[in-house]
């Protein structure tokens, strides 16, 4: 037997206070999609920056083809072949697709770079890939998917034999994720081992050839392809058996309660019309739509975030002025930003001061004096209250995994005392386990009396949590279903039929 | 905890170490405000260096100068301290000052009002030139480097205007003189004072209020502290109002230190400010820096330009010595960044 492509053996690696990988092993083989799974802070993403040469290791031996690697930058990473691509891209907006993926190697004419050449040879690249994309496109004009493929296409041009994916599907649409499947297929063709971060067990099944679970930073086991079933890696994951068949919520639980939030009539210039909605008193409401179905925007426009053409708000039956987000707030209306790391957090600041940031008056006297410990104290009971994994109040956010982080969000918006909290896409970038434990705080939230807006664009998730769903498409609500009455197939027809509709008319 | 990686403990005893700093209490904070600025080590083995050097360096008279020197541009930095922690830049502080100092003129020596209401007439002159500022980034959503770069120009314009381009001298109210130079501490010349009570105020305003507390915020992630309920125009405002409130306290130092109001001064007075910010940790980018930082920087830079004046060092090197501080400052601060990143 040959020696595998990668072979990472005994890796550990702490940061102050936390152990974020011990003892951790896996390999890799030509030709092999190796899917990692792992709840949030099991070390999956510090691995991959061990390997990509962004962090060192404390001890333990990475080999390539069986001989022993030092990897101390991504450079040095990128020679011996190894590419990674982000979760968060790394690609210049105002530049073509072909200036991305040969930034710093373009091919020249004497002392001038040559753009003929540049867009020859990236076609050539995109042809034998098969991305069909033009190679003067500017990137900023593409789709999310669109710049994954580039993202793909410049790491497979540094001829990689080693391609790590951090969560490659996760802002992309089902065409995309079924374009990326072709590709990832046609690399494995080719012998390149590709290591695939993931939370999502569809893919899981679809891709792997192999799955190796983390754990706490360490390494819990391998499961081959024919091994594999999503109880079972969940399982392995998160340490305890998980009751996929859980209870759904029902319409009727909340039928008599007084309606919190009333919207009627909100229209922005853009996107939206005529959304109409009612949210009870600990319901929650789930809004199940397609991407640009206008989700996201009804969230932003409600409160304020962005100017609308016409609607009213009620709050508890008193019709509202909401201008800005600060009178979203006044009213007790917190959103919780499906981009928690652009629109939610300061990821340099610590814990303390993400949690106070939106009850911040709550900690003053008259005149604006801060009462620190104060904050902190409610901080303190948050922190243990969600659970949030964290050394102490005063540790940067930055630090924190992403399930971690979002429990921060939510602190600071429980800590507020919010009675309607929207919640965009909560699990996003969340595994499995943590997910488990966000649903769990949504009810438990709801059954304190808080009226809960739930989007997400994974209609499972919709169904577990909400008592009722608001389909919306193109910018409308085409149907409000109670819980007992809707099923994944009954919402996608609401979701698509009227678009379709929509298209027709226009 | 196993034990077959060595660098755990330390790292861990960093960590408890670091936990225990930010507890608080008197030591923890004086622990974190160090570790905050390496620049404090600067000063001193600059300090310490000069001291060596020269038998004329350490004595009070001289330290005495050197905090007077600082005075000026230590005050212009400690307000626009706040402007950079929120993101922005205030370039309009140093002809700004200059405005400041020749409407305390025009007051007193032209209008023949009493000193205090010249005084205060500066200092509003400064909130004024602060709250346009503020307008034209908050509301009008200019970018802060362009939106005070046209009233550097506008301030420059007017001050210049103003007096005629001609000094206005104070020789009428000999009272004056006493604000920047007189000694309510015996040997401390009140420059001094002020400077260090406005720091005073600064600090508990950045680290005790809920001003302070919006100031980084805002920094940090502006859209994320909007979407957190806070009226960040407002505030941003606010803090624009401050500094250009501080500016006018340094203008009115400024023309008591001068004994007159000087139309041509000012301009140049904004990038050392800024500079001295800079050197002591505050982030360009925004969200990170302190008070205390900035006191030291100022203090940097003035005993480094005293330092070497007293070893007869040229003027022109006098300056180069100044930028390389400048460049040394920051590139530190860059790698510190990115060992916590």
């Amino acid at each position: 037997m040959t020696a595998p492509l990668l072979d990472v053996e005994g890796i550990s690696k702490s940061f102050p206070g936390v152990r974020a990988l011990d003892d951790v092993s896996f390999h890799l083989s030509a030709g092999e999609t190796l899917v990692l799974v792992g709840e949030n802070g099991a070390g999956k993403s510090t691995l991959m920056k061990i390997l990509s040469g962004i962090y060192t290791r404390d001890a333990g031996t990475i080999r390539v083809d069986g001989k022993p690697v030092d990897i101390a930058s991504p450079s040095e990473a990128q020679e011996l072949g190894i590419s990674i691509i982000h979760q968060e891209m790394n690609l210049a907006s105002d530049l073509t697709v072909a200036q991305n993926i040969f930034i710093g190697r373009e091919p020249r004419v004497g002392p001038f770079l040559s753009e003929r050449a540049l867009n020859r040879k990236t076609s050539n690249l995109l042809r034998e890939l098969r991305i069909v994309l033009a190679p003067n496109q500017l990137v900023g004009d593409l789709t999310v998917g669109q710049q994954q493929m580039v993202e793909i296409a410049k790491a497979l041009s540094y001829n990689a034999r080693v391609l790590i994916m951090d969560e490659p599907t996760s802002a992309l649409t089902d065409a995309e994720v079924t374009t990326l499947f072709r590709l990832i297929a046609g690399l494995k063709e080719r012998g390149t081992g590709i290591v695939y971060i993931s939370h999502r067990m569809e893919e899981l099944r679809q891709l792997a050839d192999r799955v190796t679970v983390l754990r706490d930073g360490q390494y819990i086991g391998d499961l081959e392809r024919d091994e594999i079933s999503v109880p079972r890696v969940i399982e392995m994951m998160v340490g305890r058996k998980i009751d996929s068949e859980a209870q759904r919520p029902l319409s009727s639980e909340i039928a008599g309660t007084e309606v919190s939030l009333r919207v009627t009539g909100l229209s922005t210039r853009t996107l939206l019309k005529d959304v109409t909605f009612d949210l009870h008193r600990g319901e929650i409401l789930g809004f199940a739509g397609l991407m640009g179905a206008g989700r996201t925007e009804t969230a932003r426009a409600l409160i304020g975030a962005d100017p609308r053409t016409s609607g009213t708000i009620e709050v508890h039956g008193r019709r509202v002025r909401i201008s800005k987000p600060a009178d979203a707030v006044r009213h007790g209306i917190g959103y919780l930003s499906e981009d928690r790391k652009q629109y939610g957090l300061m990821l340099e600041q610590d814990v303390a001061f993400n949690t106070m940031l939106a009850s911040m008056r709550d900690y003053t006297n008259a005149i604006g004096w801060m009462r620190d410990r104060r904050g902190r104290d409610v901080t303190k009971k948050y922190v243990a209250d969600l659970r949030v994994k964290t050394p102490s109040v005063n540790q940067t956010v930055k630090l924190l995994s992403g399930g971690n982080q979002q429990k921060v969000v939510i602190a600071k918006w429980l800590a507020r005392d919010c009675d309607v909290l929207i919640f965009d896409e909560p699990t996003r970038g969340i595994d499995v386990g943590a997910k488990e434990e966000i649903y769990a705080l949504l009810r438990t939230l709801a059954a304190a009396g808080k009226s809960i807006i739930v989007i997400s664009s994974e209609l499972p998730e919709v169904l577990r949590v909400s008592h009722r769903i608001v389909a919306m498409a193109g910018g409308r609500i085409t149907g409000i279903l109670a819980n007992e009455d809707a099923d994944q197939e009954k919402i996608m027809e609401y979701l698509t039929t009227d678009s379709a509709a929509e298209g027709r008319a226009a | 905890m196993t034990e077959n990686s060595p660098g755990t403990t330390s790292l861990i005893n960093t960590a408890i170490a670091e936990e225990k700093a930010a507890r608080g209490g008197f030591s923890g904070f004086l622990k974190r405000s160090v570790q905050q600025s390496l620049a404090f080590g600067t000063l001193i083995v600059l300090v310490a260096f000069f001291a060596i050097a020269s038998p004329n360096f350490f004595n009070w008279a001289n330290i005495s100068g050197i905090l007077l020197a600082t005075a000026v541009v230590g005050i212009l930095a400690l307000g626009t301290t706040f402007v950079i922690i929120t993101g922005g830049i205030d370039l309009s502080i140093g002809t700004g000052m200059t405005l400041c100092s020749v409407m305390t003129g025009v007051f007193i020596t032209n209008m023949g009002l009493p000193i205090w209401i010249g005084v205060i007439g500066g200092i509003l002159t400064g909130a004024l030139m602060g709250l346009i500022n503020g307008t034209g980034v908050a509301i009008l959503g200019l970018p802060p480097f362009i939106a005070t770069l046209a009233m550097m120009m506008i301030a420059q314009g007017l001050a210049l205007v103003i007096s005629g381009v001609a000094p206005i001298y104070f020789s009428g109210t000999p009272g004056f003189r006493k604000i920047a130079l007189g000694e309510v501490i015996p040997s401390l010349p009140n420059a001094v004072l002020i400077m260090l009570v406005v720091a005073l105020v600064a600090y508990l305003i950045l680290s005790k209020t809920i001003m302070g507390r919006f100031t980084f915020a805002i920094g940090s992630n502006e859209e994320a502290t909007r979407l957190s309920g806070i009226n960040t125009r407002r505030w941003k405002i606010l803090i624009y109002v401050l500094a250009g409130a501080v500016t006018g306290i340094a203008g009115v130092v400024m023309a008591s230190r001068l004994d007159s109001a000087q139309p041509q001064l000012g301009m140049g007075y904004e990038l050392q400010a800024i500079a001295a910010v800079i050197i002591g940790g505050t982030s360009l980018l925004g969200g990170r820096g302190s008070i205390i930082g900035t006191l030291i920087g100022a203090l940097i830079m003035a005993v480094l330009l005293n330092g070497l004046r007293i070893l007869s060092v040229q003027t022109e090197w006098q300056t180069v010595a100044t930028g390389v501080v400048i460049l040394i400052a920051v590139f530190v601060d860059s790698l510190r960044n990115k060992r916590t990143g």
